[in-house]
């Protein structure tokens, strides 16, 4: 008898086959959706053990989104603050303008491997419905984008690109009318079309196997950041900041890192109006619960009904987060830090003025966290910025906060 | 004997029918369900998101939660019928969240107290039975699972595993208060799950007149209605008792005797 070899201690091995990250994750869905569940995760699982789609993913990644995306020394903001040096990671460079494509790839390339012949999707700012029906039109496929009436409303540019490609878009009349009751009615509609039709969930949410397979198409981020720094600096980076919503950029931008004990780690939450009023901080105002297929932490009442989140950047405006950064959360592995929407806006101008780079809102949270870090560290030290868009798609809503009419 | 057994033991089928907890007088209507001659009650916990049903049935849990209906509530609710009606099987039909949010346990023990018979919760799946399962058998509470046009052959053991009450088929894949499904699909599958179950099999999803449902009652032991009942409660508000009865008796007179004149 031989000893059995000792599994390295990984947080990277996750979730289980159940689809767990600890107690959260799962696959809380009807009846209906669970065999149709089952056979994407058998799916994927012969897709990543098949080189040829890895191939095909990292061809479209690096000939039709632009990767790999840079990694920008934002020597000005260094200066500016006056602590650690300060990288960008670039992902507003990609096409369509943020890392949604990323994810977007790798799932519609499951869907021919599935034979799926129609595409739906749920959008908030419309980032992640521009990013579908731009792979739907490039693989010539039917897309329906489901959108909140509110977001439709407040959002038309995104909903012009969206139709200019190609894709139907549905305004949600139910709940709030925002990305949340958009998911309620893509899945709605996907369960009365499941023979036929893919769903592409724009974050590491939903049932498992999506949080999984999300993540892994958004790792590219990671991946490259680190081979980059390695290269500009010899060393691994003291810390990474992403901002999160359902949290594909930042988790896709951590994964790679998880098991770096020296990387310290920091997710930024939106906390709207501030963490007493309305806000979108599911680790610092919610609880675990079960909504849209996972068991994740969620804003909630004491029975159990989710409240409404607010932020000022629609990327952001989820009431949940994905399961593995409850996880991440609950064991201590990355630190979760509220940024309010003044705070982002002073962060959406500065950056823009100091690297002539406008960030999406949802990236300027992460500016804001690193804005208050980086001063407390030496100079030596070394983080990494995910921006994770561009703010071309918000400088409406910033005119709008600033009081400037356009 | 539990209640549902002996609901289904009777020599005809049952009408199973579901309004939403919160929305008109609940009380009322419940009442009038049970006089207009239901078999077994579902009453549903409103939601804030809704995400199998249809548009009348979210309009219903929107109505209720506006109204600040709590869990709490509806617990009070079930427990003043269960002392009305100690005959008439009572399901709470709802989402996850609500039913878990203070874990299983409390939750079947309050189903339990107060005199609730079956739960069926959309979103937990078989594969995620630890959630809810374990603790509402211990309670000797039933749970009563769906099966879907999708739930095949090699699924159906894991979705039998550790249901009680009766089986009810989701007629159709889709949300609820939709489109119909074909007789002869219904047929088909009701056969198939009566093969692999001893269990009742109710079928549900769709169905919004008397003739549709007596159609299906040839065939099952048991037929769903909701939403019809659900647009009552809407157009007549807190008024809608009279009629939530003398449409349950249409309904239940046409499932009741639809076997008498199949034969």
């Amino acid at each position: 008898m031989t000893d059995a070899p000792t599994l390295p201690n990984s947080l990277r091995s996750g979730p289980d086959d159940r689809g767990h990250f600890g107690q959260f994750g799962g696959r809380y869905v009807a009846e209906t959706l669970m065999p149709l569940i089952l056979d994407l995760e058998r799916h994927y699982r012969a897709a990543q053990a098949d080189p040829a789609f890895k191939a095909e993913f990292d061809d479209l990644l690096k000939n039709y989104v632009g990767r790999p995306s840079p990694l920008w020394l934002a020597q000005r903001l260094t200066d500016h603050l006056g602590g650690a040096k300060i990288y960008l990671k670039r992902e507003d460079l990609n096409h369509t303008g943020a890392h949604k494509i990323n994810n977007c790839i790798g799932q519609i390339l499951l869907a021919k491997r599935m034979g799926k012949t129609k595409i739906i999707a749920e959008t908030g700012a419309g980032q992640h419905g521009v990013a579908t029906a731009t792979v739907a039109a490039l693989f010539g496929l039917p897309c329906t984008i489901f959108m909140g009436a509110v977001d439709v409303a407040r959002q038309q540019p995104n909903v012009f690109r969206m139709k200019l490609l190609g894709a139907e878009v549905v305004a949600v009349e139910s709940g709030a009318k925002t990305l949340k009751d958009a998911m309620n009615e893509a899945l709605r509609h996907w369960v009365a079309n499941v023979h036929d039709t893919f769903y592409i969930i724009g974050t590491v949410a939903g049932p498992h196997p999506y949080p999984q397979l999300v993540r892994d198409f958004q790792s590219v981020i990671g991946d490259e950041a680190r081979a980059q720094i390695l290269e500009a600096e010899g060393r691994l980076p003291d810390m990474l900041i992403a901002p999160v919503g359902g949290g594909s950029n930042a988790i896709g931008l951590f994964h790679p890192f998880l098991d770096d004990e020296g990387v310290e780690i920091v997710g930024v939450e939106a906390a709207g109006e501030g963490l007493d009023g309305k806000h979108a901080a599911s680790l610092a105002g919610g609880r675990p619960g079960i909504l849209h297929g996972n068991k994740t932490y969620l804003l909630q009442d004491e029975d159990g009904q989710i409240t409404e989140a607010h932020s000022i950047s629609a990327g952001l405006d989820y009431p949940g987060i994905g399961p593995e950064h409850s996880w991440l959360h609950d064991i201590g592995r990355v630190r979760y830090e509220p940024v309010t929407d003044d705070e982002a806006l002073a962060s959406f101008q500065k950056l823009t003025k100091l690297e002539g780079i406008i960030p999406a809102l949802e990236s300027a949270h992460a500016i804001a966290a690193a804005e208050r870090i980086a001063p407390t560290l030496g100079k030596d030290k070394i983080i990494i910025v995910n921006c994770s868009g561009r703010g071309d798609k918000d400088i409406f809503t910033v005119a709008d906060a600033l009081g400037v009419r356009l | 004997m539990t209640r549902f057994t002996t609901a289904f033991a009777k020599l005809r089928p049952a009408l199973v029918a579901f309004i939403t907890a919160g929305d008109g007088d609940t009380a009322a209507n419940l009442d009038a369900l049970v006089e207009g001659g239901a078999d077994v009650i579902e009453l549903g916990m409103p939601f804030t998101d809704p995400m199998a049903d249809g548009p009348a049935i979210q309009q219903a849990n929107l109505r209720s939660l506006a109204k600040g209906t709590t869990t709490a509530d509806i617990f009070a609710i079930a427990a003043a019928f269960r002392s009305r009606h100690p005959e008439t099987p009572l399901v709470l039909m709802g989402y996850a969240n609500p039913m878990t949010i203070r874990g299983g346990d409390w939750f079947a023990t309050e189903c339990a107290k107060a005199g609730v018979d079956g739960v069926i919760c959309v979103d937990v799946p078989a594969e995620e039975d630890p959630e809810l399962g374990p603790a509402l058998r211990a309670a000797g509470v039933d749970l009563i699972r769906l099966a879907t046009p999708t739930t095949d052959t090699a699924r159906l053991p894991a979705v039998l595993d550790g249901a009680g009450g009766f089986l009810y088929y989701v007629s159709v894949a889709g949300i609820t208060g939709q489109q119909q499904a074909a007789q002869a699909s219904i047929e088909e599958a009701v056969a198939r799950l009566k093969a692999a179950t001893d269990l009742p099999v109710a079928v549900g999803f769709g169905v919004r007149t008397p003739d549709q449902a007596a159609q299906i009652a040839r065939v099952a032991d048991g037929v769903v209605v909701g939403s019809a009942f659900i647009d009552i409660i809407a157009e007549h508000g807190d008024a809608a008792a009279p009629h939530v009865e003398a449409f349950t008796r249409t309904l239940a007179d046409a499932i009741h005797s639809a076997k008498e004149i199949a034969a």
